[in-house]
């Protein structure tokens, strides 16, 4: 009885799943199927065995579990007939991977196989071997496979032999017992041996240095005649592809060659002959030629320096990529991107033809086109290269843009050749794809911008005429705003015009038209509409002819449905109502940023925080040292920093350029130095009752906002109520904390639903600053009892947690449930503290589950 | 190590055989066929036979209602695989005769079998058709 072709049932199951019209059908029908052969397993009927495992084998096709019959397997391997261990071995190669346990038990199966008398049983068992085995059985089985090497069966010997290259792989100790069986490979006249006595040879060399000098020395020559025979073997019908006896065997030859040539002269001048003899003679209008001059010119650009050669390679690649057929030119962009490396010249004589590639439909030869080019880029093409490449932004697919304008992002980064240039392709890549660029390129953008003091007005002013046009880029958009606001004096008095420049005549007005249209779109983004906020309170003072109506546009913001802009709207129009007098020094324009600090920084070489920490404070001129105001924007991409918009409190201290370092406990024991702190403590100490608390107020802020390392003199931040923040934030004050030794930290509101709060005190350990304790407070806001309270934490990798028990687990109305944390950091001084949570609790016998995250960790802890 | 999976896929995207060299869970497996094949699908005929997906190179081939995909290492000769699935064809419509999807489907393990004889770990065992088939018609004539 056949088990494949009579098993109707078999065919019964292909049928159905055939029939099936949808998936979730197929689905029943698999798991009819399956249930059946679950049956059939239990009943351990041996008839049943091989038509089970060919209809699991199609189940696993259909991506389907089928691990239930992985035993059946085993047992049909076991069994002595050779259909049974035939579809046996097979399921063992596609239901069961090298990781399993069930593998091990095969081992013994498979000894006894590989020194069975029938040598078809030896062949399946080798196959199988050479497909899944593992380090343990190739360490068990290695002296079988090796025997079988110089089986009297050629069949044989070419499944041992790549039998072989699994198990030095999986265990290089073994290769050296390889090398002399592998070695009388190569001389065999049989095909299928020879290739895989090639590939064999050429996994030995990759593993073991000693093989590869073996094979150097005693290989080389009988290798070059081999090839040397096929090339000029005659007409072999068996093997013949194309005109071309055995390509794959040539393909093989060839690799194997480079190998041995690579970093051997004496070895690459005994093939040059061979290799010129290859790359002239074999026929290029089919594949299968294409093929073996692919691989020929591969192994003539690896092996050493014989120029002769590589100028032939050259030309090779040179027909390739003016080939019609697309697979060809496919390979020819993949193998200039290596002859880069030795000739770049001849490289370069191909750039049009390469651009042209950019440009094609086809999406594969567009990537490798793009990859090539910007490896072409150097100091004299840089400026034709790019503008190509932005002209065909203009018209790409849109899927194609995000890609595009990365690379051309990267070469005007790398090889611009005056700031000016470097604007001008920016903001052409940003009008054209400006909703596919990355953060890091626009925040470079306004820091190169920024750095570029001469170009400050002719930047504003071409990113205004931009911005008309290309509204919808979003990134252009931000940058817009972002100049706008910082240089929005020198667009309308056209200040610092170039010669190149077209006069533009802009208002106030138009130039306040832009940010509103901004603010107003309903498809800005959270970001943009920050930053466009930011942008009309700096506005305002530079334009105070048209203040009043750029209150408005931030007093609409007030009902922003945007927890965060609200936010800013409302502390925004406390200063311009309030505070005019101090309005113009808190908008002056930005200190000028680092630039080979973030470029450093975007290069990964410089830790994030660390830049912000360590950098030079700047003065400016309302007294405050203003290191901190670069965070504004906040121009790192450190995600665990939470981004200045969406923290309150830093956003704050940032904003009024609080000096976060340098004297604090001088300035507690002293009346604040400076006139500018002076101010600063007035728009703090909004609505507080008496002044000299206040002062002890914000000096607490001041010493304990970041990290410092003189603590505070401890009766000062014993005595300070912490509420400055709540000031602000219109919160309440929060339960005065126990300060200890070290600096002390503002509480914070963690978290605020309308039934419940959850407040945060934080104290350190002496002596260990890493960790810091963190006394939780859960607040019930609601008229309700909340019951089974559970209050759950987690932080990223960096940080450690430990959850003390909370001191209950019932909150009536209005009353409070106390929990310690304790938090280390690892990254401290480098990274914020960030946790997630989750709250559930039971109320009025329904379970409500609360989540949030944590942002608003004072920094330094 | 060379090519990493073989696979056959209906016009429809169905998968009709599936081999793999290295260890992918089912999950994997199922996502990356998916992936792969609404890529190669999408793609029309002037276009090259070279998808490049995850850290595999896909060389693929459309025959008739079929598509023939090899997924292989980076720096795999890709027009090697080409002719590689070309012989493939060839040595199923040679046994077959003009092979089909319902060929394949209903001779699942045959399909198999011809494919353990012609690739091993990866590897190419063996590149004369006759060497192929000799075990499978050697096997027919015993039953």
């Amino acid at each position: 009885m056949n088990p494949f072709s009579s098993g109707t049932r078999l065919r019964d199951m292909i049928r159905s799943i055939r029939a099936c019209k949808t998936a979730a059908e197929e689905r029943g029908v698999v798991r009819k199927e399956c249930a059946e052969i679950r049956a059939s397993i239990n009943e351990n009927d041996p008839h049943d065995r091989h038509r089970n495992l060919a209809k699991l084998m199609f189940i696993h096709m259909l991506g389907y579990p089928t691990h239930f019959g992985q035993m059946e397997c085993l047992k049909l391997i076991a069994s002595p007939g050779f259909p049974e261990k035939r579809i046996g071995y097979l399921g063992l190669m596609l239901l069961l991977d090298e990781r399993q346990e069930v593998l091990m038990l095969v081992t013994n199966s498979l000894k006894q196989d590989l020194n069975h008398t029938n040598q078809y049983v030896v062949g399946l068992a080798l196959c199988a071997l050479g497909n899944i085995c593992s380090a343990e059985m190739a360490r068990d089985l290695a002296p079988e496979v090796e025997r079988l090497i110089q089986f009297r069966d050629p069949n044989i010997r070419k499944k041992a032999a790549l039998c072989s290259t699994r198990i030095v792989r999986k265990v290089p100790d073994l290769a050296e017992n390889f090398i002399n069986a592998a070695s009388s490979l190569l001389k065999e006249k049989h095909h299928g041996v020879l290739i895989t006595g090639v590939q064999l040879c050429y996994e030995l060399c990759k593993i073991n240095d000693e093989a590869l000098e073996f094979f150097r020395k005693k290989c080389t020559e009988g290798l070059i005649k081999t090839l040397k025979d096929i090339t000029n073997s005659a007409y072999q019908p068996e093997y013949d592809v194309a005109g071309i006896t055995d390509p794959f065997l040539h393909i093989r030859l060839l690799k194997l060659l480079r190998v041995l040539g690579q970093g051997d002269a004496d070895a690459s001048d005994l093939m040059t002959d061979i290799l010129a003899q290859v790359a002239t003679r074999t026929e290029s209008n089919k594949n299968a030629g294409n093929a073996v001059l692919y691989e020929c010119v591969e192994t003539i650009m690896a092996i050493e320096d014989t120029s002769s050669l590589r100028v032939l390679a050259i030309n090779i690649l040179g027909r390739f990529l003016s080939n019609r057929d697309n697979n060809i030119r496919y390979v020819a962009l993949n193998m200039l991107m290596k002859a880069i490396a030795f000739d770049d010249q001849a490289v370069q004589r191909h750039r049009v033809t390469i651009l042209e590639c950019v440009k094609d439909p086809d999406a594969s030869i567009r990537k490798r086109a793009l990859e090539l080019v910007s490896l072409l880029v150097n100091a004299n093409n840089v400026k034709q290269l790019t503008k190509d490449l932005i002209d065909y932004l203009e018209i790409s697919d849109e899927d194609f843009k995000e890609d595009l304008s990365e690379k051309i992002c990267s070469i005007v980064d790398k090889f611009s050749p005056e700031k000016i240039w470097y604007i001008d392709q920016m903001l052409k890549v940003l009008s054209e794809a400006g909703k596919f660029v990355k953060d890091d390129v626009w925040h470079t953008l306004i820091v190169v911008i920024s750095n570029a003091s001469e170009l400050h007005g002719y930047t504003v002013r071409a990113l205004y005429k931009a911005v008309l046009t290309y509204s919808e880029q979003e990134t252009l958009v931000r940058v817009a705003i972002w100049c706008i606001g910082e240089y929005g004096d020198l667009l309308v008095n056209n200040v610092g015009m170039l010669g190149i420049e077209d006069p533009v005549t802009v208002t106030e007005c138009d130039a306040v038209d832009v940010i509103e249209d901004a603010i107003t779109r309903h498809n800005s983004d959270m970001t943009t509409k920050a930053m466009a906020l930011v942008a009309l309170l700096k506005l305002s003072s530079r334009f105070p002819s048209i203040s009043e109506r750029i209150k408005d546009i931030i007093v609409k913001q007030k009902g922003s449905l945007l927890l965060e802009m609200q936010q800013r709207a409302i502390e925004f129009n406390s200063i311009l109502d309030r505070h005019i007098n101090i309005r113009s020094s808190l908008v002056e324009r930005m200190p000028v940023p680092d630039e080979a600090a973030s470029r450093a920084r975007r290069s990964g070489s410089l830790p994030a925080s660390d830049s912000t920490m360590s950098k030079p404070s700047v003065s400016i001129p309302n007294g405050v040292t203003a290191a901190p105001l670069v965070d504004l924007l906040d121009l790192d991409s450190d995600d665990i920093l939470a981004p200045p918009t969406s923290s309150g409190v830093d956003f704050l201290q940032d904003l009024l350029g609080v000096d976060l370092g340098s004297s604090p406990a001088q300035s507690g024991a002293t009346p604040p130095p400076k006139a500018g702190t002076d101010l600063l403590l007035d728009i703090l100490s909004i609505g507080t009752p008496s002044p000299a608390q206040n002062s002890a107020s914000s000096i607490d802020l001041l010493s304990t906002a970041d990290t410092l390392s003189s603590p505070a003199p401890s009766s000062i931040a014993t005595t300070a109520p912490s509420g400055m923040f709540d000031l602000l934030d219109g919160l309440s004050p929060s339960p005065s904390k126990q300060a200890t030794n070290g600096p002390a930290y503002p509480p914070i509101v963690a978290y605020e639903s309308s039934s419940l709060k959850i407040e945060f005190s934080f104290s350190k350990m002496p002596g260990n600053p890493q960790t810091t304790n963190v006394q939780a407070t859960f607040i019930n806001l609601s008229p309700n009892t909340f019951t089974d309270f559970i209050f759950q934490a987690a932080v990223p990798k960096f940080l450690q947690l430990h959850l003390d028990p909370a001191s209950g687990n019932i909150l009536s109305a209005s009353g409070k449930v106390t929990q310690n944390l304790r938090v280390t950091n690892s990254q401290h001084g480098k990274k914020s503290l960030v946790m997630r949570m989750k709250i559930g609790y039971r109320v009025n016998g329904k379970d409500v589950l609360e989540e949030g995250q944590i942002n608003n960790f004072p920094r330094g802890l | 190590m060379g090519i990493r999976f073989i696979l056959m896929v209906n016009k429809q995207g169905q998968t009709r055989l599936a081999q793999y060299y290295e260890w992918l869970t089912l999950e994997e497996r199922r996502a990356l066929e998916g992936e792969i094949v609404r890529k190669c699908l999408a793609r029309n005929d002037q276009q090259c036979s070279f998808v490049e997906h995850r850290n595999y190179k896909i060389v693929y081939r459309r025959y008739a209602s079929l598509f023939f995909m090899v997924g292989v290492d980076d720096d795999e000769n890709e027009l090697a695989i080409l002719e590689f699935i070309h012989l493939l064809v060839e040595t199923m419509d040679k046994h077959f005769g003009n092979v089909c999807e319902l060929d394949i489907m209903f001779h699942l393990e045959k399909a198999h079998f011809m494919l353990e004889e012609m690739v091993m770990n990866g590897c190419i065992v063996e590149t004369s058709k006759a060497n192929i088939l000799s075990p499978i018609q050697l096997m027919d004539k015993a039953h």
